[in-house]
C-alpha cells in the first residue's frame, strides 16, 4: 500500500510538472474557469430577462404610454417604439421577441366602456422567452388597464390572495444558476480532455510503454493522473467559485462550500476516469476528439444543468442517469442553492462514486491491452 | 576541385541557424558541386538536417544566403520556380509517406502534386516500381512495408517528377544491409541515366559515405572538412572514414575517445537468463514475429541484427511483458514472462527505441522520478544520481530539458535511467540509432563495463554491423524470422563470407529470393516532366491531389467516419428530445391545513393539469423546506387553516406557494402555470357559485405566437441543434488535420513540393466538407421526418446556408489546426472555443436580442449566430432571400476570413 501511494504521488508530481510546462493548456484552463464562466453567467439565460419588446402605438394616449412605461427591467429591456410596417421585419430578423400593438382609439374605447383589444405578436421561435414573457406582458397590460379604469389598486383584489415565493433564489436570478452550471461544464470538459488526451499523447510518445515495464501498475498510472489533474481542477474550481461566482458575479452561495468541494473531488475523479476510458476506446487523437466532444456536449446540455431533466422523455432521463454529470448537477443545485447538507445529498455522492468506480474498472481492464497494441 | 568549373548545385554563404538557445549551424560557407553524388557526414545534431532543409527550401533562412540552382532561396519567386526541380526526402523511415495509403496511391499522390498527367504518371510509376522491386506490392499499405521498402518507396516518390536536385536526409538509416545495397544501386542506376542530376545525401554510415564523389564533414554546426573522400583520407592519414572523422574532430571533442576493446567474457555458467521458444506474434493476419527461439546466458551481450520492422522490437516487447505472445514461450530468470510480475520488472532495465522519457522534466528530474518509482532508498538517491551523471557524462546537462540535448546525450540519459536500479538484465531496443561514432563508442564502453565488470546480461538490437561485431553472439533477423544465430565470427565463417555484412546480405538474399542488383526498368530515355504549373498561385490539380489523399485516409479509418456520420445523428436525437422548453410533470405537494371542500377543490385544479405531478402530502411547515431542499419537490402549496371559511366570506384568504428557485427558468414557468391555474379555478368557481364571470377586465390581449402557432419546442430547437452539430463535428474533424501532419512529419511534403498554402488547405478541407454535407442531409432528414419540423421556407436557401456554414466551420477547424502545435491543444481549443458561443451566444437557447452587448458581440464574430438565423429562418419563419442575404453573405465572409487567417498562420517554410 505504501508503495502504491508513493508511486502514485511521484507520478502525480510528474503530471503537475508536465502541465506547468504547457502554457497554452494553463491559459485554456484559466479561461475556462474565469472568462467563460463570467460571460456565460452574464449573457446566457433561459428565463425572461432583458427581453426585447417593440411597441407599435397607434393610439398615442396616456394609457398606451403608461403601459409601455410599465414594461420594466430586469424582465424587459426598455420598449422601442416602431412603426406598424416595421413589426413583421423586426420579428423576422430576431431584433425583437415581442411586438405590442395598441390600436387607434384604444384609450377612448376603454373610457367609453367598450372592450378594446391589444395585439401581442410573439416570436415563438424564441421558446425560452416566448411563453413566460407573453404571460408577463398580458399581466402588465391587464394590471395597468385595470388601474386606469378603476383608478383603484384595491379593486384588483382577487378572491384568493396567491402569494408565490421562490425559495433559495427569491428574485429568480439567472446568473446564479448559469455561473455554477458553467463551472460544472468546465470541470467536465477539462477532466475528460486533459486526462484522455494526455493518455493518448503518452501512448504516441512511448512514455506509457516505458512506465509499463517498470514496477508500476496501470492502476497507479491512472490514479496519479486523476489526483494530479484533479488537484488542478479542484483548485481552479474553488478559485472560480470564490472569485468569479461569489465576488465578481455576486452570487450568494447558500450551502457549505466545503461540502461542494468534496463533491467536486468525487465528481472530478469519476469524469477523469471517463476520460481515460474514452482514451482506451480510441486509437488516435482525431478519433478521441470526435468521441469526446459529443460526450461532453451531451453532459453539458442534458444533465439537467441547462434543461429541466423532468421535461425530457423518460428513456432519455434514464439514459442520462449513466452520466455522472446528471447526479453532480443535482448535488450542486441542492448544496449551493438550497443549502442542503450531507444528510440530503449522500445518495448523489454515492452514485457519482459508483459510476466513477465503474469507469475506472473498465479503463483499467482495457488500459494495458489497448495502450500497447493500438500503436 | 574537379567540379569547380560547372555551376554549383548549391552555394551557401555565412549561414547560421539557431533553435532558441541551440546553435545548429554556425557561419557555414560551402559550395556543393553539381552533377555528382555529394555527402554530408557527421554525428547527429551537428546541423546536417538543418543544412539540407535550408537547401531544399523547407526551412526559413535566418542568417546568410543560400543559392540553389542558380537563385537565391530567400526569394519566394525563386523558391516557387525551382520547387518542382528539387526533391526532398526528410529523415525518418517513410516519414513523408502516408501509412494508410497503398504504395501506388502514395506515388500517385506525389505525381499529382507535381501536376503530372495521367499517362506520364502511370508510366513513371510503373517504371520506378519495377526498378525498385516494389511492383509486386503496389496495393500494400505503406505503413505495412518493411523499413527498406518504405525508403525505396519514399525515393520513388521523390523521383516521380524527375528532379534536378535530389536531397536525401539519412535515407538508409535503420534499414537492412540488402535494402541499403539495393537503394544505392538504384540511385547509381538513376544517375547513370540522368547524369545531370545532383544528389545531396546526409548519412551516418561512414562506410557508405566512402563511395560518394564528394563529402562535407560537419561537427558542432561547422564544416570541418570538405572534398572527395580520397582527399580527406589522405589529409588525415587514416585508413577509413570513421577514423578520419574522429581525427578531424577538434581536440576537446576527441578527448577521451579510445577504440572499443572487446574483452573476453568470463563464463559464469548457470541457467539461461532469457529464453525464447517458438515465440510468435501476429497482428491480424500479419506475422510480426515467427517462431523465434534463442537463449541468452548470464553476462552475455546478445545482439539482434536486422532492419526496422523485422520484428526485433516486437520480440523485445514480448520479453518485457508489454505484448502478449500469440504462440510460444518466453521466460526470464527461468520464470515465464508475466506482465503483472513486479519482482521481475525490478531486475530488468528497458530502453525503448524512441526517446521515451519525459520531455517536460529535466535530466535530473527524470532520474529522480525513476529512482523513486523503483523505490531506491531515498537517502541513497542523490548519490546514485550523481554517480550516474558522472559515469554517463551528463554532469553538464543535469538541469537541461531532454529535448534540447543532442540525440547521443539523450541516449546516454536513457541508458542511465535503464541501469539506475542496477538491473541484472538490460533490454535495449536500438540504443545507438542515430548516435555519432564517438558517442557510440563511448556508449559501448559503458555496455562492456556493465557486462564484464558487473555481470549484467545485455540484450540489444541494432542495425549497425560494426556494433553487431562487438556482441558476444548475434541473431540475424529478417521478416520476423531468425536467419542465423551465433558469434559474429562463426556466422561469417559459416557463410564463407569476407565480413559480417556480406554474410548478412547472403542470408537475406537467400531468404527473400532477391538480389542486390536493381531490377531493370524501361530503358527509354528520360523525358523531362516538370510540372508546367509550378509557381502558380492556385492549381486545382494539386488541391484535388490533397483532397483525394485525405479522402482515402478518412475512408480507411472507418471508426472516424462512423463517429463523424453516426455521432451527429445520435446527438440530434438526444438533443431534439432532450432540449425542450415544455416544462411538465413538476413535482408538487400540498400542505392542506384546512381540509374543506374548498381547499380540496383548489388542489384538484393542480391535479387536473399535466404540468404538475402530485407527491405525498406535507405534514408540517418544516417539511416544506426540507423536501424542497432535497430536490424531492419543486413546488409546495400551503393552504392555511380557515381557508374555506374565509373564501366563502369573501375575506380573500392567502395561499402560499413555494417554488424551488434553483433553476430559474423552471421556476418562472411554474409560476406562470400556477397563476393561470389559480385564475381558471377562481373564474370557474365564480361561474358555478354566482353564475357570473369573475370581474372582467375590459382589455383583451390577443397573443399571436408567430411562426410556431402550436408552440412546439421542436420547431424552434431542432434548427438550432442543426446549427450546433454542424460546427462541433466538422470543426473537430479538420482541427487535427494540419497539426497531425505536423506531428507525424508528412507536412514536409507540403513544404518541399510546389503546393501552395491555399491548395493545401482547400484540399484538406474538401473531404470534410463533403462528409459534413452528407451529415447535414441526414440531420435535415431527421428534423423533417422524426421531429416533424415543417420546412416553411425555401429548401434551396437552407441548402445554400448549410454549404456556406460548413465551409466556414471546417475552415475554422483548419485555422485552429494551423496555429496550434499539438493535437491535444487543437482538440482542446476547438472544444472550448466553439461550444460556448454556439450554445449560449447564437440564439439557440437565449434569444440574441436579450444578450448583453458584450456577449452579443462574441456571438456575432462567430458563424453560428448567422447560421442560426438562416436555419430558424428557413425552417420555421418562412423567410426568403430578401431577409437572409446578409446572413448568407456573412457566412461566406467567415469562410474566406478563416481560410485567409489559416493561410497566414501556416508557414510554407519551417522556422
Amino acid at each position: 500500500m505504501g508503495r502504491f501511494l508513493s508511486n502514485v504521488l511521484r507520478l502525480g508530481i510528474k503530471e503537475l510538472r508536465s502541465l506547468r510546462g504547457d502554457p497554452v493548456m494553463v491559459l485554456l484552463i484559466v479561461y475556462a474557469f474565469s472568462l467563460a464562466v463570467y460571460s456565460v453567467a452574464n449573457g446566457a439565460r433561459m428565463e425572461v430577462r432583458d427581453a426585447a419588446v417593440a411597441v407599435v402605438d397607434e393610439d398615442r394616449s396616456g394609457l398606451s404610454r403608461a403601459i409601455a412605461e410599465a414594461i420594466l427591467p430586469p424582465y424587459f429591456k426598455a420598449p422601442v417604439a416602431i412603426a406598424a410596417s416595421e413589426a413583421a421585419p423586426a420579428l423576422d430578423s430576431g431584433r425583437f421577441v415581442f411586438v405590442l400593438e395598441f390600436p387607434p382609439d384604444f384609450e377612448a374605447d376603454l373610457l367609453a366602456g367598450r372592450t378594446a383589444p391589444v395585439l401581442l405578436n410573439v416570436d415563438a421561435t424564441a421558446m425560452s422567452q416566448a411563453g413566460n414573457g407573453a404571460a408577463y406582458l398580458q399581466e402588465i397590460v391587464t394590471r395597468e388597464v385595470r388601474r386606469f379604469v378603476s383608478r383603484d389598486e384595491a379593486a384588483a383584489q382577487m378572491p384568493v390572495n396567491l402569494v408565490i415565493h421562490a425559495a433559495f433564489n427569491p428574485n429568480l436570478q439567472a446568473e446564479w444558476f448559469a455561473a455554477v452550471m458553467q463551472v460544472i461544464t468546465s470541470i467536465t470538459m477539462l477532466s475528460v480532455i486533459l486526462t484522455g488526451a494526455a493518455v493518448i499523447r503518452e501512448r504516441e510518445q512511448g512514455t506509457i510503454e516505458h512506465l509499463l515495464v517498470m514496477p508500476v501498475t496501470p492502476a497507479e498510472i491512472m490514479a496519479a493522473k486523476i489526483w494530479a489533474n484533479g488537484l488542478v481542477i479542484v483548485v481552479a474550481t474553488m478559485l472560480s467559485i470564490v472569485f468569479v461566482v461569489q465576488i465578481a458575479l455576486q452570487v450568494p452561495v447558500a450551502g457549505s462550500v466545503a461540502l461542494f468541494v468534496g463533491g467536486v473531488v468525487l465528481y472530478q475523479i469519476s469524469v477523469t476516469a471517463l476520460g481515460i476510458m474514452l482514451a482506451t476506446f480510441t486509437a488516435s487523437m482525431p478519433q478521441f476528439g470526435l468521441l469526446a466532444l459529443p460526450v461532453l456536449v451531451v453532459m453539458n446540455l442534458l444533465s439537467g444543468g441547462m434543461m429541466p431533466l423532468e421535461s425530457m422523455p423518460v428513456w432519455l432521463q434514464n439514459t442520462m442517469q449513466v452520466a455522472p454529470a446528471t447526479h453532480f448537477v443535482a448535488f450542486s443545485q441542492a448544496v449551493l442553492y438550497r443549502g442542503a447538507g450531507l444528510s440530503i445529498v449522500w445518495p448523489q455522492l454515492l452514485t457519482i462514486a459508483g459510476i466513477g468506480g465503474l469507469f475506472f474498472v473498465v479503463a483499467l481492464l482495457r488500459f494495458r491491452r489497448t495502450l500497447v497494441e493500438m500503436q | 576541385m574537379a567540379c569547380d568549373d560547372a555551376a554549383p548545385a548549391a552555394r551557401l554563404t555565412a549561414i547560421s541557424h539557431r533553435y532558441r538557445a541551440v546553435t545548429a549551424l554556425d557561419d557555414v560557407t560551402l559550395t556543393v558541386p553539381a552533377g555528382i553524388m555529394a555527402g554530408v557526414i557527421g554525428p547527429d545534431g551537428v546541423g546536417k538536417s538543418t543544412l539540407l532543409a535550408l537547401i531544399a527550401g523547407v526551412r526559413r533562412i535566418q542568417a546568410g544566403t543560400v543559392e540553389v540552382l542558380g537563385g537565391d532561396m530567400a526569394r519566394r519567386g525563386h523558391r516557387d520556380r525551382v520547387g518542382a526541380r528539387i526533391a526532398y526526402m526528410p529523415q525518418g523511415l517513410g516519414r513523408n509517406l502516408y501509412p494508410t495509403l497503398t504504395v501506388a496511391e502514395n506515388l500517385d499522390f506525389f505525381g499529382r502534386l507535381f501536376g503530372l498527367g495521367e499517362a506520364v504518371r502511370s508510366r513513371r510509376m510503373d517504371d520506378l516500381l519495377v526498378r525498385t522491386g516494389l511492383a509486386p506490392f503496389r496495393e500494400r499499405a505503406a505503413g505495412k512495408l518493411s523499413g527498406g521498402m518504405k525508403q525505396k518507396l519514399a525515393l520513388c516518390c521523390a523521383l516521380i517528377h524527375d528532379p534536378d536536385l535530389l536531397v536525401l536526409d539519412e535515407p538508409t538509416t535503420g534499414i537492412d544491409p540488402l535494402s541499403r545495397l539495393q537503394f544505392w544501386r538504384l540511385i547509381a542506376d538513376i544517375r547513370a541515366r540522368r547524369p545531370g542530376m545532383s544528389v545531396l545525401v546526409a548519412t551516418a554510415y561512414m562506410e557508405e559515405a566512402q563511395r560518394f564523389d564528394w563529402l562535407v564533414a560537419m561537427d558542432g554546426g561547422r564544416v570541418i572538412a570538405s572534398g572527395p573522400p580520397g582527399a580527406i583520407l589522405e589529409a588525415t592519414g587514416c585508413a577509413d572514414l570513421e577514423a578520419a572523422f574522429i581525427a578531424l574532430l577538434p581536440p576537446e571533442r576527441r578527448a577521451g575517445h579510445q577504440p572499443v576493446e572487446r574483452l573476453p567474457r568470463p563464463t559464469r555458467g548457470g541457467p539461461p537468463v532469457i529464453e525464447a521458444q517458438g515465440l510468435t506474434r501476429r497482428f491480424g493476419d500479419f506475422v510480426a514475429v515467427d517462431h523465434v527461439s534463442f537463449r541468452i546466458e548470464t553476462g552475455e551481450i546478445f545482439g539482434f541484427l536486422g532492419s526496422n520492422g523485422c520484428g526485433k522490437s516486437t520480440t523485445m516487447k514480448m520479453l518485457t511483458g508489454l505484448l502478449a505472445a500469440s504462440e510460444g514461450q518466453a521466460s526470464i530468470f527461468g520464470q515465464p514472462v508475466d506482465a503483472g510480475d513486479m519482482a521481475t520488472r525490478r531486475r530488468v532495465g528497458y530502453m525503448s527505441q524512441s526517446f521515451s522519457l519525459y520531455r517536460e522534466l529535466t535530466v535530473r528530474q527524470n532520474l529522480d522520478l525513476h529512482a523513486r518509482l523503483f523505490h531506491l532508498p531515498s537517502e541513497s538517491i542523490p548519490g546514485r544520481i550523481a554517480e550516474l551523471l558522472a559515469r554517463y557524462g551528463l554532469d553538464g546537462h543535469a538541469d537541461a530539458m531532454p529535448e534540447s540535448l543532442p540525440l547521443g546525450i539523450r541516449q546516454r540519459l536513457q541508458l542511465a535511467v535503464a541501469v539506475l536500479h542496477r538491473p541484472e538484465v538490460l533490454i535495449l531496443d536500438e540504443p545507438t540509432s542515430g548516435v555519432d561514432p564517438v558517442a557510440r563508442d563511448r556508449f559501448w564502453r559503458s555496455l562492456l563495463a556493465l557486462s564484464r565488470d558487473e555481470g549484467v546480461t545485455i540484450f540489444l538490437s541494432t542495425h549497425f554491423l560494426n556494433e553487431a561485431e562487438r556482441c558476444d553472439r548475434i541473431s540475424l533477423m529478417h521478416a520476423g524470422r531468425v536467419l542465423a544465430v551465433g558469434a559474429p565470427s562463426e556466422i561469417v565463417a559459416a557463410r564463407g563470407a569476407g565480413n559480417l555484412e556480406e554474410a548478412f546480405v547472403g542470408y537475406l538474399e537467400e531468404a527473400s529470393g532477391e538480389t542486390a542488383s536493381a531490377p531493370a526498368g524501361t530503358a527509354e530515355p528520360e523525358a523531362p516532366v516538370h510540372a508546367a504549373s509550378a509557381g502558380r498561385l492556385f492549381d486545382p490539380r494539386r488541391a484535388m491531389a490533397y483532397a483525394r489523399r485525405e479522402s482515402v485516409e478518412v475512408l480507411r479509418d472507418p471508426i472516424r467516419l462512423a463517429f463523424a456520420l453516426l455521432g451527429p445523428i445520435l446527438l440530434m436525437i438526444a438533443f431534439g428530445f432532450g432540449v425542450t422548453f415544455d416544462v411538465e410533470n413538476l413535482a408538487y405537494a400540498a400542505f392542506d391545513q384546512d381540509r374543506t371542500p374548498e381547499s380540496r377543490e383548489l388542489l384538484e385544479a393542480f391535479d387536473g393539469s399535466h404540468y404538475f405531478a402530485r407527491q405525498a402530502d406535507l405534514a408540517d411547515e418544516r417539511e416544506i423546506m426540507r423536501r424542497l431542499r432535497s430536490g424531492d419537490l419543486l413546488a409546495a402549496v400551503e393552504i392555511p387553516p380557515g381557508f374555506g371559511k374565509d373564501l366563502l366570506l369573501g375575506r380573500s384568504p392567502e395561499v402560499a406557494i413555494w417554488l424551488d428557485g434553483a433553476m430559474p427558468y423552471r421556476a418562472e414557468t411554474a409560476r406562470s402555470y400556477i397563476q393561470g391555474l389559480a385564475a381558471r379555478y377562481l373564474s370557474d368557481r365564480s361561474l358555478r357559485t354566482t353564475g357570473l364571470a369573475l370581474q372582467d377586465t375590459p382589455v383583451t390581449v390577443e397573443t399571436r405566437f408567430r411562426y410556431n402557432q402550436e408552440f412546439r419546442s421542436a420547431n424552434a430547437v431542432v434548427p438550432g441543434i442543426l446549427m450546433l452539430l454542424l460546427i462541433l463535428i466538422p470543426a473537430m474533424m479538420t482541427a487535427v488535420g494540419v497539426v497531425r501532419e505536423k506531428e507525424t512529419g508528412s507536412i514536409a511534403n507540403f513544404r518541399s513540393t510546389p503546393t501552395t498554402r491555399l491548395e493545401f488547405l482547400l484540399g484538406k478541407q474538401l473531404p470534410y466538407v463533403v462528409i459534413a454535407l452528407v451529415s447535414a442531409l441526414t440531420l435535415v432528414g431527421l428534423a423533417l421526418f422524426l421531429f416533424e419540423v415543417p420546412l416553411k421556407g425555401s429548401a434551396a436557401i437552407l441548402l445554400l446556408g448549410i454549404v456556406l456554414y460548413v465551409l466556414a466551420t471546417t475552415a475554422f477547424g483548419l485555422l485552429i489546426s494551423s496555429f496550434t502545435r499539438s493535437q491535444v491543444a487543437a482538440i482542446f481549443a476547438t472544444a472550448i472555443i466553439s461550444t460556448v458561443p454556439a450554445i449560449h451566444f447564437s440564439g439557440m437557447l437565449t434569444p440574441v436580442s436579450a444578450l448583453s452587448p458584450g456577449t452579443r458581440a462574441i456571438g456575432l464574430v462567430f458563424p453560428s449566430s448567422w447560421f442560426q438565423h438562416v436555419s430558424v429562418g428557413t425552417f420555421t419563419k418562412a423567410l426568403g432571400m430578401a431577409e437572409l442575404w446578409p446572413d448568407l453573405l456573412m457566412l461566406a465572409g467567415f469562410f474566406f476570413l478563416f481560410l485567409l487567417a489559416a493561410m497566414a498562420a501556416l508557414s510554407k517554410q519551417e522556422r
